[in-house]
């Protein structure tokens, strides 16, 4: 098709975006088409005396006829599209045979001496004064059928042929200022790929219509007919309620692969949403998602997280700088719990240097705050003020959807202690007669390499480990990554780190625990198949990380991701196994 | 002259097509049949008159007929109502 050749400024080459209202789904893409449909003018005339009686018998032949035209329309509908849809019909019948308006008109006609469709006109007008009055909306959209019925009795009455949408058989995308029901049911399918009117709301007859009969359309444009010109490139569509208007082919076609992307990328994520984390031979892995704020939650079953891998409590402080009183906790353990209930969520105690805990501690000037008093560490030592946290928690386990993790444990002396603050605290709550989950599970990150190699003592005490790469891969390496001269050295992949990680899973699986990683190894697509191959039980990253992680889990089999592992692990430097997964993702998914 | 008092209690009201029901079932009648909704009276026959209403769910409606065979109108028009006009 010839572009035409219009000069064009840099602005205009974007497509603009009108909106209007969703009337009928789908989307249709296309050449504009306004329909022009001139207001029928209607003059005032005078007859004679002798002439009052052929001009009442104008009058009701022509309600004949568009009775005979509307009844037509209505077995149509019946017939082809709903027998529901036609009862519209029998209700613009109706209309056209009431008596409000028919009496009148015959009594204004003897009256003034006017021609019929003068009176007519202003007899509809005046009804439909009345019925404006009303605030009533669903009122006012039945306003349009009553003009459609004037309309074309008008049309009767002066001998004009109602045009039908019929005719039309080129495809096109109908822009009108109102359509009746009437036209929507004469579109042919193949040349209407869509239509969009100013007027109408979703309610309309016109839009009900349009969706039983699947053409897309978008109504209460508001006056988009006269911002738009015939055979202007558009997009419209019926399911946001938009029309797109391009200045040529060329930015439509692009602005469509845009949108078509991102519909694809939308349709792909709510498929995969729905399935579940599980290899060909049917091992399944829990995907879960890392939040920082109740919030995050909404996203993170957006991606189809299976439930909250890892809550990082402490951001509840970082947002307000301050130490949130145990209500505060409370409702945010109890927003995400609700929002993903039956799902579950690992809460993380408060991960923080022990200067944050309290103002009268004062700020502490550590050497080496990585290797200082922290987490729970500085929690243990402060047990009232942990004790809240701990309520807080506890308070929010009633439905039994909440699990309680210890970060930085080094051994199991710190994971008793915590245990027993825990304990009294359910006592205290028991007490007070508070529900609370009795059961709850208790776990610990695994993220010092002590707790990694001596993980047979913590596993007795455990419910399940997670593995904290991040922290892990520091202290294993002794590797401050923030350190730009050093940062290079941080490596997830060393031999040394990935033996740790087996080695945990291990331990936890014969004490008959389960074993997760967050961390963002959990979430790098070039690691997955070895950690499900390793014997991961859980994966817990970033919501968006999902759909990939997912993609790659339902692809393999347990049984080659564990040759892989296999593999790997037997190799002795870090640039070996990088190569090795580099290779091996390119075999399996392509250049990534 | 029989009365009886009525709730819409389908979710669009009286609108065109409950409307045009209505008016349908009216006509079958020989008796003078209106509705009264606040201060506002209208012909049971006119789709018009019954569509100025403006008869919202969870409105009232008094249905009054006059003529020989008013109770059987009544009684056929609030079942109408009653059967919320067919809708799901």
């Amino acid at each position: 098709m010839p572009l035409r050749s219009i000069k064009r400024n840099k602005n205009k080459e974007v497509c603009t975006i009108y909106r209007g209202i969703p009337a009928s789904p789908g989307v249709a893409i296309g050449k504009a088409f306004l329909l022009n449909r001139e207001a029928v003018e209607v003059k005032e005339k005078k007859i004679d005396e002798n002439e009052i009686q052929k001009e009442i018998l104008k009058f009701k032949k022509a309600l004949d006829e568009t009775k005979r035209e509307l009844f037509k329309i209505k077995e149509k509908v019946a017939k082809r599209i709903d027998p529901d849809h036609a009862k519209i019909f029998e209700g613009q019948i109706l209309i056209l045979e009431d008596d409000l308006i028919n009496d009148r008109v015959i009594e204004r006609i003897k009256q003034t001496r006017n021609n019929a469709e003068f009176v007519y006109k202003k007899v509809v007008e005046q009804t439909i004064q009345t019925l404006s009055s009303s605030t009533d909306e669903y009122l006012k959209e039945r306003i349009l059928d009553i003009n459609a019925v004037s309309s074309r009795l008008v049309y009767n009455l002066l001998g004009i042929k109602h045009l039908t949408l019929e005719s039309i058989d080129s495809p096109v995308i109908l822009i009108a200022r109102t359509l009746s029901p009437a036209d929507v049911v004469h579109m042919k399918k193949e040349s209407i790929l869509g239509f969009a009117t100013d007027v109408g709301g979703e309610t309309s007859h016109v839009a009900l219509l349009a969706k039983s009969m699947q053409i897309p359309a978008v109504v209460g444009m508001k006056d988009l007919f006269d911002q738009i010109q015939t055979d202007q490139s558009i997009i419209l569509d019926g399911t946001k309620g938009e029309v797109v208007i391009c200045p040529d082919e060329k930015t439509l076609e692009e602005f469509e692969k845009r949108r078509t992307y991102i519909l694809k990328k939308t349709v792909e994520l709510s498929e995969l949403k729905l399935l579940t984390a599980e290899t060909q031979d049917k091992r399944k892995i829990e995907l879960s998602a890392n939040i920082e704020l109740p919030q995050d939650a909404d996203s993170a079953l957006e991606y189809g997280a299976e439930g909250i891998g890892l809550f990082r409590t402490e951001y509840l402080y970082l947002a307000q700088s301050d130490l949130p009183t145990e209500e505060e906790q409370y409702r945010a353990y109890e927003e995400v719990a609700s929002k993903v209930f039956p799902k579950s969520v690992i809460l993380r105690t408060f991960d923080l240097g022990g200067d944050k805990f309290g103002q009268n501690l004062g700020s502490l000037y550590e050497a080496n705050p990585f290797l200082g008093w922290r987490a729970i560490r500085a929690c243990l030592d402060l047990p009232e003020l942990f004790k809240i946290q701990l309520r807080a928690m506890l308070k929010t386990s009633a439905k039994k959807n909440i699990k309680i993790m210890f970060p930085m444990i080094s051994e199991v002396e710190e994971l008793k202690k915590a245990k027993a603050l825990l304990e009294e605290v359910k006592d205290e709550l028991k007490h007070k007669k508070i529900p609370f989950d009795e059961n709850i599970e208790v776990g610990i990150m695994v993220e010092i390499p002590s707790a990694a190699l001596a993980g047979d003592s913590l596993a007795k005490e455990a419910n399940f480990f997670s593995i904290g790469t991040n922290d892990l891969i520091q202290y294993t390496l002794a590797v401050d990554r923030g350190n730009e001269r050093i940062a290079h050295l941080y490596q997830g992949f060393h031999p040394a780190v990935l033996r740790l990680i087996k080695e945990t899973i291990d331990v936890g699986h014969r004490n008959g625990i389960w074993v997760g990683l967050c961390g963002e190894m959990a979430g790098d697509p070039l690691a997955t198949v070895l950690l499900v191959g390793m014997g991961v039980d859980e994966l817990s990253t970033s919501a968006m990380a999902i759909p990939e992680i997912k993609k790659i889990i339902r692809s393999i089999t347990f049984e080659e991701a564990q040759r892989l592992a296999d593999q790997i692990l037997s190799l002795s430097t870090i640039n070996d196994i990088k190569k090795f997964l580099i290779d091996d993702y390119a075999k399996r998914f392509g250049k990534g | 002259m029989v009365e009886r008092k009525v709730e819409v209690i389908n979710k669009l009201g009286l609108h065109v097509r409950p409307a045009a029901m209505l008016v349908q079932k009216a006509s079958k009648f020989k008796s003078e049949i209106r509705l009264q909704k606040d201060d506002l009276e209208v012909n049971a026959k006119s789709i018009l008159s019954v569509m100025a209403l403006a008869a919202q769910m969870g409105s009232f409606v008094i249905i009054k007929a006059e003529g020989e065979d008013e109770a059987l109108a009544v009684e056929e028009l609030a079942k109408l109502f009653e059967e919320k006009f067919g809708e799901e």
